[in-house]
């Protein structure tokens, strides 16, 4: 299989979305980018696998117009690789992490410091190697010790967030730079969070790590789940059955509403609208209760499984869905018309904290903060798979870039979130909701790529294959949030310091999801 | 302003009954003694850490301050500092990037002082267990009072915790029994 302007040959794996995989050359590593960069396509993420025997490899994943493309550099036993950073600044920190967590540096990068490894374990010491048992730990914890740049001037001063933070919000360290109020600069360090996730999914048998996969980030379970077993039966070559997948999709459109609901009140009530909160954490207790009853769990954990879903849907749920539905949308109208006529709380939303699309552009914001930047990319539009082909997504954008237009994102994306679900509930194809997987013999991979309610969720997969234990060899996973949170720090600069907390809930980035 | 008026008063209240307390969610009842509660038995105030959960068990922590249970019509508040809270409440495995600075927040947090840990991570390290990144469960770190099992628990099990470490609720003969114990 080729892909117009290279001459990489590259096969095709199977699966819903079109995902093409070909070992490079350590020149394509770099020139693939290049030509894939003038097609529009955009970096998704970078990471590195143990191939055993001391054999190591590189990935990359892109967004292409034909597809998802991965690219896969073996470096046998060098350990190093040409640097991603020249063609897309926020490779950064996924490549600090490669460092952190594999050993494997970037050639010449200029920002070597550690990003996930706060001093948890020795730096010469790498948990994803195989000769690692994962358990061996330093006791020199240094978590205070870290190269912050530093913004020299007069009357500059720096003001230290976290890890706690003073809500009920995860940890993370943000570090200001400011004159008086206002935020020169931004610099986040995060990692807090790092639990060894990608390790742990190398212990875990491949039918029953998807649980691990749905506590990656608690607001994205359906959406990490899902792209799990999207990976597993592509490297499986199993295809789930239509009503199954219809329910999947019916399940990442309910949790798109959940966190929409609870952003669009969290919002309101940090610009001092507490009535919006009550509202629309009320609603989103009607939902979650809703899900309770349906799915069987409140946030919709383990409610997907290799090869389907775990509980079927009957007409007496889908009718109690449309009925919620219903209810939902007119309080969500009308609680829309009070946010738009409120002037004190569009006067806090309006140009705050924004990200010009060109910036948006050239920083690969993505996501729902990318379309209300004008990146208009949304992989149930433009690759829709299945059912997706079936209900031709509204994909709202906005060009404004403040928390206004990601308010607005919020209370679209509900709206046309609710049409599908009642597309969904309607047409729902008659069938079984499993299908049995059979574990290849030999090694296998696949990967999984879904529209979260953040932005895109990819998780490459690798498998031992059962000739050689039938293990995971590489589970690695990836939030949106990794290319966000850079876009984050330029988003705050010339805004005050008390609009922060808003600016950061409009984007609403995961720091589990991120830290793994 | 006149449609915000009409919508409060069309929701109505829709404040639930308060759970009741579960003595078998204690884990050191010794620990809880009778003059704590009666210093913190009334106003009860809550430091949120999150130690390195999948933010699963905060979103059902934010629940609680919707108007269904609305904690603070118990008394019950967040507070922004461990300097001005009762109460540690404790989610995640405990990340070994977060174990100094949960070590931290427990030594800020003023004497007489309760932790209660919310979640599997948090009473035993969940999926993730222990390893070169996590601690595991939130005793291994730091006291803890009182542990809420579920994956994340629901908000009323949530709230029952806390209730139940206050004691500010209907609770078995059985549990008085075990107060009264000397405070480490």
């Amino acid at each position: 299989m080729r892909i117009p302007g290279l001459t990489v040959d590259f096969e095709q794996l199977p699966g819903a979305l079109p995902v093409f995989r070909s070992a490079v050359s350590a020149d394509e590593w770099l020139t693939v980018p290049m030509t894939l960069i003038k097609g529009g396509g955009r970096l998704l993420s970078v990471w590195g696998t143990d191939r055993g025997g001391g054999q190591f490899a590189v990935c990359a994943a892109y967004a292409a117009r034909e597809g998802l493309v991965w690219l896969d550099l073996p470096l046998g036993a060098r350990t190093t690789y040409p640097d991603l950073t020249p063609l897309f600044p926020f490779a950064n920190r996924m490549q600090r992490a490669l460092f952190d967590l594999l050993g494997l540096r970037a050639e010449d990068a200029k920002d070597q410091r550690s990003w996930l490894n706060h001093g948890a374990w020795s730096p010469s010491h790498f948990p994803l190697r195989e000769d690692n048992s994962g358990q061996a730990r330093s006791t020199d914890l240094r978590p205070g010790d870290y190269p912050f740049v530093r913004v020299e001037g007069d009357g500059v001063h720096e003001i230290p967030v976290g890890p706690v933070h003073a809500g009920i919000i995860e940890p993370g360290h943000f570090r200001f730079s400011v004159v008086g109020e206002k935020v020169l600069r931004l610099e986040e360090r995060l990692g807090y969070t790092h639990k060894g996730i990608e390790r742990r999914f190398t212990q875990l048998p491949p039918l029953n790590a998807h649980r691990l996969a749905a506590r990656i980030s608690g607001d994205s379970t359906v959406a990490f789940t899902w792209a799990y077993c999207m990976a597993l039966e592509s490297a499986t070559g199993t295809v789930a059955s239509a009503r199954s997948t219809w329910l999947r999709a019916l399940m990442l459109e309910w949790e798109r509403v959940a966190n929409h609901l609870g952003d669009l009140g969290a919002l309101g009530n940090d610009a001092a609208l507490s009535f919006g909160l009550a509202q629309f954490s009320r609603l989103r207790e009607d939902w979650l209760r809703m899900s309770a009853e349906i799915f069987g769990h409140r946030l919709l954990m383990d409610c997907i499984g290799p090869g389907g879903v775990a509980r079927d849907l009957d007409r007496d749920g889908a009718d109690r869905i449309l009925l919620q539905c219903d209810t939902l949308e007119r309080e969500v109208r009308f609680l829309r018309t009070v946010y738009d006529e409120h002037a004190g709380l569009q006067d806090r939303f309006i140009t705050t904290g924004r990200v010009q699309p060109e910036l948006a552009a050239k920083l690969g914001l993505t996501g729902l903060a990318g379309r209300a930047s004008g990146v208009a990319a949304d992989l149930r539009r433009d690759y829709p798979w299945h059912p997706y082909d079936k209900l031709d997504v509204k994909v709202a954008t906005h060009r404004n870039g403040d928390v206004a237009a990601r308010v607005t994102m919020r209370f679209e994306e509900t709206l046309e979130s609710l049409r599908l679900i009642r597309i969904l509930c309607k047409g729902l194809p008659r069938g079984a909701v499993h299908t049995e997987l059979a574990l290849p013999e030999k090694p296998a991979c696949g990967a999984g790529w879904i529209e979260g309610w953040r932005g895109e969720v990819f998780v490459a997969l690798e498998l031992d294959g059962s000739d050689n234990g039938g293990g995971i060899r590489r589970c690695h996973c990836h939030d949106p949030s990794w290319q966000n949170w850079p876009v984050l720090e330029h988003a705050v600069i010339g805004n005050i310091v008390p609009d922060f907390p808003l600016i950061n809930k409009s984007f609403n980035l995961s720091y589990s999801g991120h830290d793994l | 302003m006149w449609s915000i008026v009409k919508q409060i008063a069309r929701t109505g209240i829709r404040t639930e009954a308060r759970p009741v307390a579960s003595d078998a969610l204690r884990v050191e009842a010794a620990r809880i003694q009778r003059e704590i509660l009666d210093i913190l038995g009334r106003a009860l105030t809550i430091r949120q850490v999150d130690a390195g959960s999948c933010n699963g068990c905060e979103l059902e922590i934010h629940a609680l301050n919707n108007p269904y249970y609305n904690i603070e019509g118990l008394g019950i508040r967040f507070v922004a500092s461990p300097r001005h809270a009762d109460m540690l409440l404790v989610t995640g495995p405990v990340s070994r990037n977060m174990e100094v600075a949960l070590k931290r927040t427990y030594a800020a947090t003023p004497d007489p002082k309760l932790v209660v840990a919310v979640g599997a991570c948090g009473c035993n390290g969940g999926i993730f267990g222990e390893s070169y990144a996590s601690c595991g469960q939130v005793s291994n770190v730091i006291p803890v009072d009182l542990a809420v099992p579920g994956c994340p628990p629901a908000p009323v099990e949530i709230l029952r915790g806390i209730l139940t470490a206050v004691n500010r609720c209907r609770t078995l003969p059985e549990a008085k029994s075990g107060l009264g114990g000397s405070l480490p």
